[in-house]
């Protein structure tokens, strides 16, 4: 019996790229699948805040992300971790990578 | 020099949720589940540990690492490196025998790099899980997974990891086994044992307080760790890199995630520290190879994904 898997496309308004994303798996694992990197990769767990993101317009279902990254506040804007979050629509998201992401030890 | 602080007994490991937790450190990692308590945290310990737990899991809306406990000889010990503690001017505090269950008391202290860590001497000695220790075999049968050996050690990131170095040196009587400097002498990592083990701890340089990079637990073999990155696959487990070698002790390794965005690493092998070895240092130049020997390019994600 064939499964039909509904893929979402989710746009990339601040890289000027577009991926579809299949329902059922996470937009960041989505992106990495097409082997796009517009977004950052870090733990893949809601846990470090690497592949923060702006959701602009859709829906999506999201699994608990770390409060060290993403506040109440957050949530409510829209802001989110890409490795989180599972596309029940088309999307369009801003990157939004967190300034500690980019730290270099020394 | 040795002051009766032995080995690493414990890690406090928060998680975002303790059932998916669970089919990470029971499951793949393959620590066997030893109890639960009335906060709702899970404990764990791998096969052959004599103690009954080295991991407590606690579920929390922000990963990280809670505390690393490490057991000490005696009562004597703990009391005296208490007061040592103290009069460096590091936060202390007892925590009560039975906050952790059975587990004696704990003195808890803060470091310059923003971690807590414990001292402690009493823990429940269930011996090792499914071994006889009278005419014991070589392993117990029913082990999960990648059969962890034991929990081996941590890697921490903070600010000032000299200052954190020399609590553990002068104070706890760790030997600084590896270092990492740069070209103007700065460390920016160390190495310490208090074993004859490569690391107990160890901790790189970075700008924010109290980060974990990762809890590390001891595979027999190499071929074990492959077997590990395989089990890695067949259950798509968050990757991070490897199986790989570290230029630093030398550890055949692979990283990956658990389910909140926590690094484990299992590896094998390694170098040795014996109290009379010189420090060992990696030019800041090489720091990719030294991380990672075999890539010998510096790697952002080991660099700066941290709970």
């Amino acid at each position: 019996m064939s499964q039909i898997i509904t893929k979402h496309k989710i746009q990339v308004l601040n890289q000027e790229q577009e991926f579809l994303c299949p329902s059922g798996i996470t937009l960041l694992v989505g992106m990495e699948t097409i082997n796009s990197h517009c977004i950052d990769v870090g733990c893949r767990g809601g846990g470090c805040g690497v592949c923060k993101i702006k959701v602009i317009n859709g829906s999506f279902l999201s699994k608990r992300m770390s409060k060290a990254h993403i506040t109440d506040e957050d949530l409510q804007k829209g802001v989110v971790l890409a490795c989180r979050i599972f596309p029940t629509s088309d999307l369009k998201i801003e990157v939004l990578h967190s300034p500690t992401s980019k730290q270099v030890i020394v | 020099m040795k002051k009766g602080v032995m080995r690493p007994g414990h890690v406090q490991i928060r998680v975002l949720d303790m059932e998916e937790a669970l089919t990470h450190y029971r499951d793949l990692v393959g620590l066997i589940e030893m109890d639960r308590d009335d906060q709702g945290r899970v404990y764990l310990k791998a096969w052959s540990e004599i103690d009954k737990f080295s991991v407590v899991l606690r579920e929390a809306d922000e990963p990280g690492l809670d505390f690393f406990a490490f057991k000490c000889i005696d009562v004597a010990t703990v009391d005296s490196r208490r007061s040592e503690l103290i009069k460096y001017g590091c936060n202390v505090e007892d925590i009560p025998a039975g906050d952790l269950k059975d587990c004696g008391r704990r003195v808890q202290f803060d470091t310059p790099t923003g971690h807590t860590f414990e001292l402690y001497a009493s823990k429940e000695q269930t011996g090792k899980w499914g071994i006889n220790p009278v005419n014991p075999e070589a392993w117990p049968e029913g082990l999960k997974g990648m059969k962890a050996v034991r929990f081996d050690h941590a890697l921490l990131y903070g600010p000032n990891i000299d200052g954190s170095t020399e609590i553990f040196t002068d104070i706890l009587g760790f030997d600084l086994a590896e270092q990492v400097l740069t070209a103007d002498g700065t460390r920016i990592a160390s190495f310490l044992t208090c074993s004859s083990k490569a690391h107990d701890v160890a901790f790189i340089e970075c700008p924010e307080l109290g980060k974990f990079h990762h809890a590390s637990f001891l595979l027999e073999t190499w071929d074990d760790v492959l077997r590990a990155a395989d089990l890695i696959s067949m259950r798509d487990v968050s990757i991070d890199i490897g199986p790989t070698r570290h230029g630093l002790t030398h550890g055949k390794t692979i990283y990956f995630f658990d389910p909140s965005g926590n690094r484990t690493e299992v590896f094998c092998g390694g170098d040795y520290h014996y109290p009379d070895h010189p420090t060992i240092t990696w030019q800041e130049e090489q720091l990719g190879k030294a991380i990672f020997y075999h890539d010998r390019v510096l790697n952002e994600r080991f660099l700066t994904v941290l709970t």
